[in-house]
């Protein structure tokens, strides 16, 4: 999986693009925790927009950094959900903790 | 009634997630299904995998089976492995519940499975292994 960062302000923003499964995972949370920690970041956003498939590995992933940016009191925000990928996400309960937002600029308004 | 079948076999490593949900996603193909469908397919399959790697062989090496069955309009697939087996299957199959917490996962495979084929069914064995059993009937055909 591909990842590209960039940051605005207090807010990360993660470029996904491809697979996020199990094997992928562990090293999307590792690269995402280290850029979080680099860069000293409040806000995280997800930007799913090249993101074809998830499975529920991509739950624990979001979860993981959502925990994370909750304890230095920060928000997370995700964007661009294809149909597949956001019934995932709506089994997973995970929009009871954390909203998807129709895009980036609407993300980084509401935080 | 139309048949077809097939079977494949790979050795427990993460990188074959992927390529099993493939291979399954073609396989089915045939029965014209949507792009919603065989999304689902693949999600089913790949949650089943993963199970297999991280849980029943925690991590080690084993051999994955997939069989593959096509009858008439419906998918059967099951995906079975040799590992430790499941002690509890109805706790196991409770939505949120993991039994290694420490991994970050969210506990929600068996139900992502459940809702994204029309059947599921778990066999397991302690220290013997998991066949988990799935159909889908495609409605395209």
């Amino acid at each position: 999986m591909l990842l590209k960062f960039s940051k605005r302000d207090n807010t990360l923003i993660v470029f996904m693009a491809g697979e996020l499964d199990h094997h992928s995972a562990e090293n999307v949370r590792i690269k995402i925790d280290n850029k979080i920690d680099e860069f000293g970041i409040k806000n995280l956003i997800f930007d799913f927009s090249d993101v074809n498939f998830m499975d529920s590995s991509g739950i624990g992933v979001v979860i993981g950094r959502y925990k994370k940016i909750m304890e230095y009191g920060g928000k997370v925000g995700i964007v661009s959900l294809k149909p597949n990928i956001k019934r995932v996400f709506e089994l997973g309960g995970l929009f009871k903790i954390i909203k998807e937002y129709k895009n980036i600029e609407e993300a980084i308004e509401s935080f | 009634m139309y048949h077809n079948e097939m079977k494949i076999e790979f050795p427990s490593k993460s990188q074959n997630e992927a390529f099993a949900r493939v291979v399954v996603a073609a396989f089915a193909s045939q029965l014209d299904p949507t792009i919603e469908e065989l999304s689902d397919v693949k999600t089913a399959v790949s949650e089943a995998v993963t199970n297999a790697i991280i849980h029943g062989y925690e991590n080690t090496s084993g051999t994955v089976t997939i069989k593959c069955s096509i009858d008439g309009n419906k998918l059967t697939v099951e995906v079975l492995d040799c590992g430790k087996g499941i002690e509890d299957v109805e706790l196991a199959r409770q939505p949120l519940y993991t039994s290694r917490p420490e991994l970050e996962r969210s506990g929600m495979a068996f139900t992502v499975m459940e809702s994204f084929m029309d059947t599921l069914e778990v066999e397991s064995q302690i220290g013997k292994g998991t066949r988990v059993i799935m159909t889908k009937s495609f409605k395209s055909v």
